[in-house]
C-alpha cells in the first residue's frame, strides 16, 4: 500500500478549478515531484494534503489513516512535516527555538508540569536538544544556533524551515520549492540534502519544483500538473520528454 | 566582552547563562529582601506598588508580548481577582487557599472568554477586550449583593496560619507577601519560556500557518496563554485590593487596561524585564509628576490631564524611536559596551521581513 494516497481531488476557488479530479500516491522511501506551470494547483495540492484548505470532493489517505478527519493541526502528529514556499519561519525566535518547535508534537509533558519546570521537563528538554541538535549538524547550522530568524539571510531561512520539518521526525516531508530563491551552490546543497533525507533517514519526499535541475537530480517520479489536472507522470526524463508537458510549458507547436 | 563556552544542553535550558548573570540577579534578589531594612515606609509602599503592577504587566505581556494578543481589558481581570479572593475570604477561605484559588477563577473565566473572544485578530480583538473592561464596570454593580455594588469593599485583614498582615499598619510584611508573589510569577512565566508550551506561544504570535503545521492547535494554545495570562493578572488584582484598602466598582477602569498595555510596550514587548521596567514607570510617573508641577508651578495649581498628556506623549515617543521599549534600549547599550569598539550602529536596524503570505489565514 502507499505512504500517501490521494483519490479524485477537487478544489473549487468560487469559479476557478484550483484542482481538478487529482488522483497520485507516493510510495514509501521516494522521492516525488510535482511540477506544472505558474497557477497549476501544486501549492494548493499540499495545502489539502496539510488541511488548510477543505476538498470538494476527494479522498486523502495517509498510511491507512484518512486526513479528511483530522484537523491541520493533528496532521503533523501522523507525520506529515512540511515547508512553505514563502518561509514561514517564527521571525522574533532564534533559529533553536524555531527547530524545537518542529518538535511539538513529540511533547509529552503538561501545562502544569512546565510551569513549575519539573524534572521530567527537563529530561524531556534535553531529549528534544539533542533530536534538534543531529538536525543542525545535519544541516551545518551550528553558526546560526542561536541567532535570531529576523537577522538572516534568505538562504539561511530556507534551510532553517527545512530543519524546522525534519526535526518533527516526519514519515512523510513536504517541501514547497525548496529550492526557489536559492544561489547554483545553495540548490546543490539543497539536493544533496533531499538525497540524504531519503537515504540515511529514511523519509519519504514529496515536493514541488520549479527547478527541472534538481527534480531530474533527486526524484524518483514526477507529477506534471496543468489547470490543476495531471497531465503526465512518470520518471523525469519519461515526464520532460512528454508532448502534452511541453506545450502546457511552452505552448503548442513548440516540438 | 562575555563569551558562552556552552559543554551541556544544560547551559541552554538552565535559568542563567553564566555565573554572571547569576550573581547579578543573586544580589537584585538580595537587594529586594533586605529593601524593608533601608529605605523608609513610605517609598517601601511605593516600591511595593511597582511590584503589584509589574505582576499584572507580566501576566499581560505573556498574553501579547509573548502570544502577540492584544488586550486592553485586563483591568476586568485585576477586578475578577480582586473580587474573587475578598469574597472567598469573606466565606470563610483561609488566605492561603483563597489567593491562589482566585487567581486560578480569573484563569478559568479568562479561558471562558477567550474562547469566543479570540477568534478576533488585531484590532478587533482589541475592540472585543475594551467590551471586557466597561462590562466589568456594569457587572459589579449589578451584582451589588456580593460586591458591594458602588459603596465598594474593604479587603479584610490577611492572616496565613494567625500570621497577620495589613498594608498599612505592617507594610514590610505586606512588601514582603508581594515579593513571594512576584517571584512566583517571575518564575512561571521562565519556566514556560523554556518549555513547549512557550514556544508554542511564540510560534503562534509569529506564524499561525506553520504553527498549526507542526502540530501546535492555535485555539486552544491562545486559549491557554489567555488563562495564564488572567491568572497572574487576578493575583495582580488580589494585591491591588489589599494596596488600595478599598475598591468598587470604578476602581478596575477602562484607563488602567490601557495603562496596562502603554506599561508592557513601554517597558519593552516580549520580555519579563519589560514588564518591571514599566511598572517602575507607571508606578512613579504621577509621583515624579506632582513634584515636578509643585516645584515649578507651585502646588495650588491644577492641571486637568496632565498626567494622562504625559503617559500618552511618552507612548508615543517610545513607538517612534524606541519601539522595542526601556528593555530594548537596555540590551542596546550592554551590547555596544559587551562589543566595544566593535557594536555598529545599525546591529538592531529592523530588518524588512521577506515576502509573506497572508493568504492562508
Amino acid at each position: 500500500m502507499s505512504l500517501l494516497e490521494i483519490k479524485n481531488a477537487t478544489l473549487k476557488f468560487g469559479g476557478v478549478v484550483a484542482v481538478n479530479d487529482l488522483s497520485f500516491s507516493v510510495e514509501e522511501g521516494e522521492v516525488y515531484a510535482i511540477v506544472g506551470p505558474n497557477g497549476a494547483g501544486k501549492s494548493t495540492a499540499f495545502n489539502l494534503i496539510s488541511r488548510f484548505y477543505e476538498p470538494f470532493a476527494g479522498s486523502f489517505i495517509f498510511d491507512g489513516n484518512n486526513l479528511l478527519e483530522r484537523d491541520a493541526d493533528q496532521v503533523a502528529d501522523l507525520g506529515i512535516a512540511r515547508t512553505f514556499q514563502n518561509i514561514e519561519l517564527f521571525e522574533h525566535a532564534t533559529v533553536l527555538q524555531n527547530l524545537l518547535v518542529g518538535r511539538h508534537r513529540h511533547r509529552k509533558t503538561s501545562m502544569l508540569e512546565e510551569m513549575f519546570f519539573l524534572p521530567r521537563v527537563r529530561r524531556e528538554e534535553e531529549r528534544h536538544r539533542a533530536a534538534v541538535e543531529e538536525v543542525i549538524d545535519f544541516l551545518d547550522l551550528q553558526p546560526y544556533r542561536n541567532k535570531m530568524i529576523a537577522g538572516l539571510p534568505y538562504g539561511v531561512r530556507k534551510v532553517v524551515e527545512l530543519g524546522r520539518a525534519l526535526a518533527s521526525e516526519p514519515r512523510l516531508l513536504l517541501l514547497d520549492e525548496p529550492a526557489s530563491g536559492l544561489s547554483v551552490e545553495e540548490t546543490q546543497d539543497m539536493r544533496w540534502w533531499i538525497d540524504d533525507i531519503r537515504k540515511q533517514m529514511g523519509i519519504t519526499v514529496l515536493m514541488v519544483e520549479h527547478d527541472m535541475g534538481l527534480v531530474s537530480g533527486v526524484s524518483d517520479r514526477v507529477l506534471a500538473l496543468a489547470d490543476g489536472a495531471k497531465l503526465a507522470e512518470g520518471t523525469p526524463a519519461e515526464v520532460q520528454a512528454n508532448p502534452a508537458v511541453i506545450e502546457a510549458y511552452l505552448g503548442a507547436g513548440a516540438v | 566582552m562575555r563569551i558562552h563556552f556552552k559543554t551541556s544542553y544544560q547551559h541552554d535550558i538552565r535559568l542563567f547563562p553564566d555565573r554572571w548573570s547569576l550573581s547579578v540577579y543573586g544580589s537584585l534578589l538580595a537587594l529586594a529582601f533586605a529593601l524593608p531594612y533601608l529605605i523608609g515606609e513610605f517609598y517601601l509602599g511605593e516600591v511595593t506598588n511597582v511590584l503589584i503592577w509589574a505582576i499584572a504587566g507580566l501576566g499581560l505581556m505573556l498574553l501579547t508580548g509573548q502570544t502577540g494578543q492584544a488586550s486592553l481589558g485586563h483591568a476586568a481581570f485585576l477586578a475578577i481577582g480582586c473580587y474573587a479572593n475578598t469574597i472567598l475570604i469573606e466565606q470563610g477561605v483561609p488566605f492561603i487557599i483563597a489567593f491562589p484559588l482566585a487567581g486560578i477563577i480569573t484563569g478559568l473565566i479568562g479561558v471562558l472568554i477567550a474562547v469566543p473572544v479570540l477568534r478576533l485578530h488585531g484590532i478587533y480583538l482589541a475592540i472585543a477586550t475594551i467590551a471586557l473592561s466597561v462590562l466589568a464596570d456594569d457587572i459589579i454593580v449589578l451584582t451589588e449583593h456580593w460586591s458591594g455594588g458602588v459603596s465598594g469593599k474593604f479587603p479584610e485583614m490577611i492572616t496565613i496560619f494567625g500570621f497577620e498582615i495589613e498594608r498599612w499598619s505592617m507594610p514590610t510584611r505586606f512588601y514582603y507577601l508581594v515579593l513571594v508573589v512576584t517571584i512566583a510569577c517571575t518564575m512561571f512565566y521562565r519556566n514556560l519560556l523554556r518549555s513547549p508550551l512557550g514556544r508554542a506561544f511564540a510560534a503562534v504570535r509569529d506564524s499561525e500557518v506553520s504553527a498549526t503545521a507542526m502540530g501546535v492547535h492555535i485555539a486552544r494554545t491562545k486559549g491557554k496563554a489567555f488563562g495564564l495570562s488572567c491568572m497572574i493578572t487576578g493575583w495582580s488584582g488580589a494585591l491591588m485590593g489589599y494596596y488600595a484598602g478599598t475598591f468598587n466598582n470604578e476602581t478596575f477602569s477602562l484607563v488602567i487596561s490601557i495603562t496596562l498595555l502603554m506599561m508592557i510596550v513601554i517597558g519593552g514587548l516580549g520580555s519579563i524585564h519589560g514588564a518591571f521596567f514599566g511598572a517602575v514607570v507607571v508606578a512613579f510617573l504621577p509621583q515624579a509628576l506632582s513634584i515636578l508641577k509643585d516645584n515649578f508651578v507651585g502646588g495650588g495649581v491644577a492641571i486637568p490631564g496632565l498626567e494622562t498628556g504625559v503617559f500618552g506623549l511618552i507612548l508615543i515617543l517610545f513607538i517612534l524611536f524606541e519601539p522595542m521599549g526601556i528593555y530594548g534600549r537596555w540590551l542596546k547599550i550592554r551590547t555596544w559596551f559587551e562589543l566595544f569598539p566593535f557594536a555598529r550602529k545599525d546591529m538592531f536596524r529592523r530588518q524588512k521581513s521577506y515576502l509573506k503570505t497572508e493568504r492562508l489565514r
